[in-house]
């Protein structure tokens, strides 16, 4: 098998005195779809923010596309990258959040050509051109002047999708994408995830939707209490999940 | 709730449903509405318009007032240019102190303990003591350090100055102004900064934005909305503030006015004429905040605000025929009572 684009080995990570990841260890293959639940506060959250080092690990180590995320590997000791470096690799990694976090004194387009211009130096035209093909392949051709307060949630989240992949990334982390949208809108935003998953966009998504993870996931990966419990294909983690744990949290979400 | 219309049946939600916005979607058979009746309204307006008219009489008759010689002195090269140096001390009091205010309040949130410590004193210090005991001082600045030097201590200095001639009036005026001004200003950059969702701040990193970046581009605009109502406030009582320069003899507006009272004399209209510049100056402010409030409201508000004309024309028409609610119906309940009869 190729390297994994997203390699995580006994990651461990504190708030304070509270333990929130104890030694996590996951692959993520390229085009592969993996898909992350369990119950609240068992730090599915904090994961994803490490591997795009929005939080530091204290222990473990993460690399994406085969480099160490935040460190330089000096053989017998690390070395914290300087902030570029930084914020170079983590150009690489999209995100997409629960609240959708667009900028509200921007419109859909200047939402997405933000980071391309300011970041990749990309020329405007260029980045334009591809912003409106990016909104339009997400179903918003339409929005791309409107301002994120005129859409409603589910046009939101399809446009921070569409910001993510205005950085032309090698895997998109989304964090409970759909949570905070009404349930009738749940649908159009899923349907753009899983057009993308189609292209074989590399994909961790966290996520309280089981039908997704059991239709678009490669893999489903179960959490609890800062520990991956159990991992496999849908069919083996929902269909038949070994763990108690795992059991008592899809028969309470099921 | 139905009401028949003619041939036509028209549904009613109660108030203000009929009208309301997008109420259901529904659009609303003509109904004749009938106004409901103010008399109180009518009583205040007479009341309050005999008091002004009295008001303004007796000042329009009372000769000591002597409107024609303050209108010379308004428009007198002195004023005139008493009135340009207040507006160029606010100018540059008001730069300096919104630049330090910005850098000062990200220095308060910058995680390194000497430089929040730093910005703190800074800010007790200044908040601490009457901008015009600092003008004094920065005036008197020359009896602590006769000599500005830039170099490295206990070497000789690259650049000396004379602290009496890099240090004029109008430039201590402008420091105090200034340092001052940055202290009031960086708290209120503080809380703009402190009222965007840090989840702007994530988003923007995540994208691979630098901190720096993220805040100028996405933080800061979104913070102006907070930050410039406040700003508003300092900037018009600047204007004001800066008469406390003509103690050290600074040739503002003030300072000018109390040059021809102590020859001629005529302290009320001078005082009168004076005024004028200073209401005309902070008029001219408000105007301008105003622009700048809905140019960074962009997005913010479903529709921002009207400039201030509109509002005031809006206020005029209102008040003798409600109209029909466009847009604001669930803030402005008055507007709908008087439903179908
Ligand atoms: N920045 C932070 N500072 C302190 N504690 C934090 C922080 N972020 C997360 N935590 C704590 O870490 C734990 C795990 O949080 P996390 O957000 O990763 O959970 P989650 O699995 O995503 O839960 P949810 O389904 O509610 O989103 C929680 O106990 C939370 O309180
Ligand atoms: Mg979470």
């Amino acid at each position: 098998m190729s390297e994994p684009i997203v390699k995580i080995r006994d990651v461990h990570k504190s708030f304070g005195r509270n333990h929130v990841l104890r030694g996590v260890s996951l692959d993520v293959a390229a085009g592969e779809v993996c898909c992350v639940i369990g119950p609240s506060g068992s730090g599915k959250s904090t994961l994803l923010r490490c591997i795009n080092h929005l939080e530091k690990v204290n222990g473990g180590r993460i690399w994406v596309e085969g480099q160490m995320v935040g460190y330089a590997d000096h053989g017998d000791h690390l070395r914290e990258l300087p902030d570029r470096e930084v914020h170079r690799r983590r150009a690489r990694i999209g995100m997409v959040f629960q609240r959708f976090n667009l900028f509200p004194h921007k419109t859909a387009l200047e939402n997405l050509v933000e980071a391309p211009i300011g970041v990749l130096r990309e020329p405007r035209a260029e980045a334009e051109a591809r912003a409106r093909a990016l909104l339009e392949r997400v179903g918003l051709a339409d929005k791309v002047d409107a301002y994120p307060r005129h859409l409603s949630g589910g046009q939101q989240q399809r446009v921070a999708i569409a910001r993510a992949l205005a950085m032309r990334p090698q895997v998109m982390l989304f964090d409970e994408p759909t949570s905070a949208l009404d349930p009738e809108l749940v649908g159009e935003v899923l349907a753009a995830m899983k057009d993308l998953a189609m292209e074989g966009m590399t994909m961790v998504v966290v996520t309280h939707e089981i039908e997704f993870a059991r239709e678009v996931g490669d893999r489903v990966v179960f959490m609890d209490q800062g520990v991956i419990v159990e991992e496999g294909t849908p069919d083996q983690v929902l269909g038949d999940p070994q763990h108690a744990r795992t059991q008592h949290f899809l028969a309470r979400v099921g | 709730m139905t009401v028949r219309n003619g041939s036509r049946t028209v549904a009613l939600d109660g108030p203000g449903g009929e009208f309301g916005d997008g109420a259901a979607g529904r659009v609303p058979d003509v109904v004749p509405v009938r106004p409901l009746r103010r008399p109180g309204r009518w009583v205040a307006t007479v009341v309050v318009a005999v008091l002004a008219a009295a008001g303004i009489y007796s000042v329009a008759t009372n000769e000591r007032f002597e409107w024609d010689v303050a209108w010379e002195y308004f428009r007198s090269e002195q004023l005139i240019d008493g009135a340009l140096m207040t507006l160029r001390l606010t100018v540059f009091a008001m730069a300096i102190g919104i630049a330090l205010g910005i850098v000062v309040a990200v220095m308060r949130q910058s995680g390194v303990w000497l430089v929040e410590r730093v910005a703190d004193f800074y800010v007790w210090f200044f908040r601490g003591t009457p901008v015009l005991v600092q003008i004094f001082f920065w005036y008197n600045i020359a009896s602590l350090y006769p000599d500005l030097n830039l170099g490295i201590p206990g070497m000789d200095p690259w650049l000396s100055v004379d602290a009496n001639e890099a240090i004029t009036p109008l430039m201590a005026a402008m420091l105090a102004l200034g340092l001052n001004e940055g202290a009031y200003m960086s708290e209120i950059v503080r809380a703009g900064l402190l009222s965007v969702d840090e989840g702007q701040m994530e988003a923007a990193q995540s994208l691979g934005m630098s901190r720096l970046r993220a805040l100028r581009r996405v933080v800061l605009p979104q913070a102006m909305r907070v930050i410039i109502p406040p700003t508003g406030n300092e900037t018009i009582g600047m204007l004001k503030a800066t008469a406390l320069v003509s103690v050290v003899a600074v040739a503002d507006l003030l300072y000018s006015t109390q040059v021809i009272i102590a020859m001629t004399f005529q302290t009320i209209p001078l005082l009168i004429a004076a005024s004028a510049w200073y209401i005309v100056m902070t008029t001219v402010l408000s105007i301008g905040q105003g622009w700048l409030e809905r140019h960074f409201s962009r997005g913010a508000l479903a529709h921002p605000p009207d400039p201030f004309w509109v509002r005031w024309r809006t206020t005029m028409t209102r008040f003798h025929a409600p109209r029909p609610v466009q847009r604001t119906a669930a803030t402005e309940p008055d507007q709908v009572e008087g439903g179908p009869r």
